[in-house]
């Protein structure tokens, strides 16, 4: 192919790229395709499979060969579609599949041996010894380009949603009419196109429209159509369309980034086009073999001439104009029409051959000659229509049905969807007159339709079918290197389901997804198989249409903003105080203070709580309000304990659990009054306990007479622990009396703290006298200072979440999710009065009672005891030896070195643990054995005395 | 008629240009009459009628499969095989599927390609070291392979991995089990549909069952749109429309159906080598030996049938994955699709007799039925041959939803599958 | 991304959603006279039909629960109804 521009003179200064490490120079408003084609380049790429010499094909989405890496500005993209990638100054271009390049391929090798590796050939051998043996390298030679490891695309893609009454996919002649009709009948409209220039194929084939050349008449449509408000969107490819018409849209904003539209449509008017497929002839994947098509589009758009002696095969009309242009153009143009019916004519530089088949395509790196009808014709390029293949892929997305439409040789619509319809070539029009005439149906008949009178654009079509496989190589999928002959294997080897054959030969899925292969595929199946086309029907249509860049579809969710972290009011004080962070139960909170040895650290915090007193932030513990008439009610079914005899004022300790009996969590309810609950939980689970209440009581409790509400946000919570708890909290100044007849253990108190109220509660997650002080979060800082100083004053100190979780575990408290799993059940821990002896009904309690809840050999929550002071690995396993085979019985939940005790600590969950008491058991971590003594959960003060002291 | 396969036969085959190849399998019609008829012609109802004629000698059997073989969610998963679990019952399971997967490929003289590359579950904090340690602990004692790795020996294996300071899920270390893996798909169904159909066994495609025949009580066939077709014992392995099914049979199932969406990217060279999988984004991902990676993320939220993917879980698995390896957003999204799963609420199968006699249920395998192929065909074909239960299925029969004996991996090791 | 309709806020994406049940089940009680057989089925049993189904859903982002006809396989929404004053 000697490619050539028609014009010396470029509208603007060179476009300087490389390919393969050579210099070149594009035009602006070249894509990468036309400059490489213009700069003399043929073989562009290699075949996946065989390494096979490839050029450009087609001249958009379509195409199978063209594939570049791309790097430009230190960023590296790869696989980029030459046809569709505009050209940019300074880009370096690497073939696919190529080393060194794809002129020199050392992989070229491979296609001598073709005929022993033909599809599906890894099924049959890599057997013996192992396919491990073989695997690295075939990984190896797979693959097309080659990602660097050192591009990280941001995260700066926004999604745009949208809405409209019609959305228009394709602004050529039938988007165009369409979205007209639509815009007069008073709805929205937005018309997407995944070309930079509206119009579709009227910029490239000459038409008249309403008496203007078809491409003004393109852009007065599109201009029409933005002057009243419509939205058009240009380089924005309609890929997918999902639930209740929802289709996503892929925009490019060159020198922006890419954005992704979700865009409802009330109506979607599918006016994609179609694809030319390529005719199956021996060698009809040599470079130089292009789409007759994207010949015209490459003269029209690009200036450019893609040979001086073309010969045209086709099996229909519509490559005629392509011949005609290309003459008038100056080349020498014969056209192979495989119709006998073809009437032989010569005009200046055009002769026809009618009847004629292309047999053989001479020239392994591009077209020298091509043998047709018994003839050999020198050419530097061959240009093929096999005829055109609607787009209809929207339309099978949604699940629309096609019918097979003899005369055409397509699948066409078979049926119109509720809210989705196709038009235009994409539903099998090709007169300029009728494309023009669907749309405007399409787009709801209102106004004046455009006409044309067009004369050149008849589309008569013999089908020129892939039949049996003769001994040279005819290409069906260019990029995957199936053949005619892979689908013979594949028919007589039984896989001649189309989707079989597409999984045995891989059929349509290379990068193109089938575009221009899947038709000639599944006719040369059933040709083969003595089928019918639609007998043996299509695969299944597929989003994406083209392949989209990950970052559009991901978006801005990542780094923080792909699940947020929630964050405590007073989080700079913490950090100004040198807290460490660590995210507990989606909350940043303090592990721990200071700069030291984080065990230390720990352990300082630790002793300074039992032996003074510490502060803790405890603000995302859940603060649930239940309230109305029936909130004692709803706390009680929510609760394994019974809650509402309790007096006002006074605080409960209890579980939740699931329907399945198990723990959901732990927690206390405190009693305001007999309408008025507070409920209690975990920091992380607050979502889940307000989601059961509210679930509980719209489904069971009459939701007027009892309210659910989260205020944990609303209030920050001050929480202080150790034995001079009560002297802190007196500096306060809070006007509460903290004797412990007043405010005894598991009672709370109302009052205020700097002019807003204030609630203090003494319950005690360390087994030391505590009082947990909550404010409204705007008196957070306040508070925090006010109990700051007083700590000082006393000799206590700051309390993070590690140090907490230390005290805890001394007292043998233990952490829902940690200490328990998804199996324990109450009793687990030993606690069965409620169980015994509630009546009425509670959430979880007939599961109490199954075989499975009664077992005998449950896991139970027990302290592990061990000698020195080397504390057990938590996720360490009990085991036990039966029958020679050893056996789990549990394992190591939580462990610490304690401070207070000077030995470690362990909890964990036993079989039978409850009746081990004193048993020394076996544990084994990472296969070290080790062990252990099972001992009461509490280890610290089992007396209870410090909560008072 | 070349039926062997082999290098040295695809060679001999080469020089004579492949045209002496055997079909892989037959296109019988339907006997009235067989021993066992399983309904679903995908991996498992395959491998249960290769098993019943291979373990018990059972070859008057016929596999009836509504559409193309291999075409429910064999063909639609993302082929990942591994048995790195925490209770027993499961390893059991699982790791008796991945033995059989080890020799898979010389069994059936059919290569699967399992290519044992590796799987790695991150931990992304201290506490979940500690679940990890208990996971690994777990699947040491209860005999299958596992390792605790530090953040350099995941880091090693993966170098891509997202190791920035402002990383949402940091890499603490994680579980990896050396021998888990991933295998082709359509090879895992076509492999046992050749094997079986070489030893008689009928595979009918394209052929509906539409119910069930029954006689005393009794299951005693299917009625196919062709027809009735007389069975001594029916197997159900259909995936994804075991409810379905079910109801045909007159029971219902603990079972709800989900999409579950998968995903491939554009082929690219080698970039990765092992399977990853995040707990904090939910996304895993490994490369297939085309180049491409492939993608899966946890079930849609919303109980559907539809076996297509939905924008909101496909975005959740796309931006983790790009949280995991922020240098593949350099690809393009080629292919999405989804299969439709079968969700219990312990996430664990079901095997075992159905409460219709004669009926045996394979079903209920939620997100994880491709890596268990091997072994739930072995196990029906047992339920079916002897009619009664292997001591590796009996954990998973449907009484344990009454006696509440769950075998619920998400409430052991914190880790759902 | 689906469209569905909370009878209080109108149509809404999705993902504003959470299924809680199919509809009609009813919590045997009291505890002490359930079967397994009817624990286990309330529990556990599903209905699951592909096709029209009845379920309960919650809209999250206001909170209420309310009835809504689907078919789980075409994805079509039939309505939705609020469950004020009644069982489904």
């Amino acid at each position: 192919m000697t490619a050539r521009r028609l014009s010396t003179a470029p509208d603007g200064p060179a476009v300087p790229f490389t390919f393969d490490g050579k210099p070149f120079e594009g035009r602006p408003g070249d894509t990468i395709a036309s400059a490489l084609l213009a700069a003399g380049v043929r073989v562009v790429g290699r075949s996946f499979k065989y390494h096979r010499p490839r050029g450009v094909w087609g001249a958009g989405a379509e195409e199978p060969n063209a594939l570049v890496d791309v790097s430009l500005d230190g960023r590296t993209t790869p696989n980029l579609r030459a046809t569709t990638e505009p050209l940019v100054e300074g880009m370096a271009l690497r073939a696919v599949n190529a080393r060194p390049s794809a002129a020199a391929d050392r992989g070229r090798v491979l296609d001598r041996f073709a005929k022993f590796i033909p599809a599906g050939f890894y099924y049959k051998t890599f057997i013996w010894p192992d396919w491990h043996r073989f695997e690295p390298r075939i990984r190896a030679m797979a693959g097309l380009g080659r990602l660097d490891p050192a591009t990280h695309p941001p995260a700066d893609c926004p999604i745009v949603h949208a809405r409209c009454d019609v959305l228009v996919v394709g602004a050529g002649p039938a988007g165009l009419s369409a979205a007209r009709a639509a815009a007069a009948s008073g709805g929205s409209v937005i018309l997407v196109d995944d070309q930079e220039r509206l119009g579709g194929a009227l910029l490239h084939r000459h038409a008249e429209i309403d008496g203007r050349p078809g491409r003004i008449w393109a852009a007065s449509c599109v201009e029409a159509l933005r002057a009243a408000g419509h939205r058009v969107l240009a380089s924005a490819t309609a890929f997918g369309v999902y639930d209740h018409n929802l289709v996503g849209v892929w925009q490019r904003r060159f020198g922006r980034p890419d954005a992704l539209w979700q865009i409802r449509a009330g109506r979607i008017v599918v006016a994609a086009g179609a694809i030319e497929r390529p005719l199956v002839f021996p060698d009809n994947d040599r470079p130089g073999v292009m789409s007759a098509e994207a010949a015209l589009f490459y003269l029209r758009r690009h200036d450019l001439l893609v040979g001086e002696r073309i010969v045209v095969a086709t099996n229909n009309d519509k490559a005629y104009a392509v011949a005609r242009a290309l003459a008038t153009a100056g080349a020498r143009v014969a056209i192979a029409d495989m119709r006998a019916s073809a009437a032989p004519q010569t005009a200046e530089g055009l002769s026809v051959l009618p009847g004629a088949r292309v047999t053989a395509v001479e020239g392994e790196d591009g077209v020298e000659a091509v043998r047709v009808g018994g003839r050999r014709v020198e050419a530097d390029c061959l240009l093929v229509s096999g005829g055109f293949t609607p787009t209809v892929h929207l339309h099978a997305q949604a699940k629309g049905k096609l019918r097979y439409e003899e005369s055409l040789a397509a699948f066409v619509p078979a049926e119109r969807l509720p809210g989705l319809v196709v038009a235009g070539a994409a539903n099998g029009r090709f007169s300029l007159s009728g494309v023009l005439a669907d749309g405007h149906a399409a787009g709801g008949g209102r106004g004046v339709a455009a006409r044309s009178v067009t004369a050149d654009d008849s589309y008569a079509i013999e089908p020129a079918w892939p039949g049996r496989a003769g001994k040279a190589r005819q290409w069906i999928d260019f990029q995957n290197d199936v053949t005619v002959k892979d689908v013979e294997l594949a028919a007589r080897e039984n896989f001649r389901s189309v989707e079989h054959l597409k999984r045995y030969t891989t059929l349509g899925m290379a990068t193109d997804q089938g575009k221009t292969s899947n038709m000639n595929g599944l006719a040369a199946m059933a040709a083969i198989t003595g089928r019918t086309i639609p007998g043996t029907g299509t695969t299944t249509y597929r989003p994406p249409f083209v392949p989209v860049p990950l970052p559009v579809l991901a978006g801005r969710r990542r780094g923080e903003f792909f699940s947020p972290v929630r964050r405590l009011v007073l989080e700079a004080e913490h950090r100004a105080t040198g807290a460490v962070f660590r995210e507990y139960g989606g909350w940043l909170r303090p592990g721990w203070y200071g700069a030291g040895r984080a065990e230390d650290e720990i352990a300082r915090e630790a002793r300074t709580a039992r032996e003074t007193v510490g502060i803790l932030d405890g603000s995302p513990l859940g603060k649930i309000e239940v309230i109305g008439p029936d909130a004692g009610a709803l706390v009680d079914y929510n609760s394994y304990q019974t809650i509402s005899t309790l007096k006002p004022g006074r605080i409960r300790y209890g579980f939740m659990l699931t329907e399945g009996g198990v723990i959901y969590d732990d927690g206390v309810v405190s009693k305001v009054s007999d309408e008025h609950y507070v409920v209690s939980c975990s920091s992380g689970h607050v979502p889940g306990v307000v989601a059961r209440l509210e679930e509980w009581r719209q489904d069971r409790f009459d939701p007027t007479r009892v309210f659910v509400h989260n205020s944990t946000p609303q209030w920050a919570t001050l929480t202080t622990s150790g034995p001079r708890a009560r002297d802190l909290v007196a500096m306060l100044g809070l006007g509460l009396s903290l004797s412990d007849e007043a405010l005894p253990h598991m009672a709370f108190a109302d009052t205020a703290f700097d002019g807003a109220p204030a609630r203090v509660a003494r319950v005690s997650f360390t087994g030391d006298r505590s009082y947990e002080v909550s404010v409204p979060s705007s008196k957070a800082a306040a508070l925090n200072r006010a109990m700051t100083e007083a700590a000082r004053a006393v000799g206590g100190g700051l309390l993070g979440s590690e140090a907490l979780l230390l005290l805890r575990a001394e007292k043998g408290y233990i952490i829902a999710g940690k200490d328990t799993d998804g199996t324990t059940m109450p009793h687990d821990l030993g606690i069965t009065g409620p169980r015994d002896r509630r009546q009425g009904e509670y959430v979880g309690k007939r599961s109490l009672f199954t075989e499975n809840a009664l077992r005998p050999d449950r896991q139970q929550a027990v302290g592990l005891a061990v000698d020195g002071d080397v504390p057990l690995p938590t996720g360490a396993h009990a085991v036990e030896t039966v029958a020679g085979r050893r056996r789990s019985i549990g394992f190591v939940t939580s462990s610490y070195a304690s401070p207070t005790l000077g030995r470690p600590i362990g909890l964990a969950l036993v079989v039978n643990g409850l009746s081990r008491m004193g048993e020394e058991i076996e544990l084994v971590h990472l296969g070290k054995t080790m062990r252990a003594m099972v001992a009461p959960a509490c280890a610290f003060d089992p007396g209870g005395e410090r909560l008072n002291g | 008629m070349t039926r062997r396969y082999s290098a040295f036969s695809l060679f001999v085959e080469g020089l004579r240009g492949q045209t002496g190849w055997a079909p892989a399998w037959r296109t019988p019609k339907p006997k009235a009459q067989y021993d066992a008829v399983i309904v679903g012609g995908g991996g498992h109802g395959l491998a249960t009628a290769y098993y019943l004629a291979k373990n018990h000698g059972i070859r008057n059997v016929a596999v009836v499969e509504k559409g193309w073989l291999g075409g429910g969610n064999t063909g639609r998963n993302t082929t990942t095989i591994r048995s790195n679990y925490f209770y027993p019952e499961s390893v059991a399971l699982y790791d008796f599927a991945l033995r059989l997967y080890e020799g898979l490929s010389r069994e059936l003289n059919y290569n699967v390609m399992f290519s044992q590359r590796g799987l790695v579950t991150v931990a992304h904090s201290e506490a979940e070291m500690e679940i990890a340690a208990r996971v690994v602990n777990a699947m040491q004692i209860n005999g299958t392979d596992a390792e605790l790795l530090g953040p350099e020996e995941v880091l090693k294996r993966e170098p891509l991995l997202n190791m920035s300071d402002r990383a949402r899920f940091p890499v603490f270390g994680g579980v990896w089990q050396g021998r888990a893996g991933v295998a082709r798909h359509d090879a895992v169904a076509w492999g046992y549909a050749r094997a079986a159909d070489r030893m008689g066994i009928d595979i009918i495609q394209d052929c509906e069952v539409e119910g069930f025949l029954v006689e005393d009580g009794r299951c005693a066939g299917v009625e196919t749109a062709g027809g009735t077709i007389r069975a001594g014992a029916v197997g159900l392995a259909v995936a994804g429309h075991s409810s379905v099914m079910a109801a045909k049979a007159g029971f219902g199932l603990p079972i709800q159906s989900y999409s579950l969406q998968a995903m491939v990217s554009e082929p690219v060279k080698p970039c990765m080598e092992t399977v990853v999988l995040y707990p904090g984004t939910g996304t895993y991902l490994f490369q297939s030996d085309k180049g491409e990676i492939v993608v899966g993320g946890g079930i849609d939220r919303v109980p559907s049938y539809a076996q297509r993917g939905n924008p909101p879980a496909q975005r959740q698995v796309l931006s983790g994955l790009l949280e995991m390896f922020p240098a593949f957003g350099q690809l393009k999204l080629m292919r999405q699709w989804a299969g439709n799963v079968d969700v219990t609420p312990d996430s664990s199968a079901v095997l075992g007799p159905s409460p219709l006699p004669g009926l045996y249920l394979n079903c209920g395998w939620g997100t994880g039925g491709f890596k268990s192929i091997p072994a739930g065909g072995w196990l029906l074909a047992h339920l079916i041959a002897k009619g009664e239960h292997h001591e590796i299925s009996r954990p998973f029969d449907l009484s344990r939803f009454m006696t509440g004996r769950l075998v619920d991996e998400a409430a052991g090791s914190g880790i759902a599958h | 991304m689906q469209l569905f309709s909370c009878p209080f806020c109108g149509p809404r994406d999705e993902t504003e959603f959470h299924f809680a049940a199919e509809a009609g089940k009813t919590r045997p009680e009291p505890a002490g006279e359930v079967s397994p057989e009817a624990w286990s089925g309330y529990l556990y049993a599903k209905s699951n039909p592909g096709g029209p189904s009845r379920e309960i859903w919650q809209h999250v982002t206001c909170g209420e629960f309310f009835l809504m006809e689907r078919d789980t396989l075409t994805h079509e929404v039939a309505g939705s109804k609020a469950l004020r004053g009644q069982r489904p």
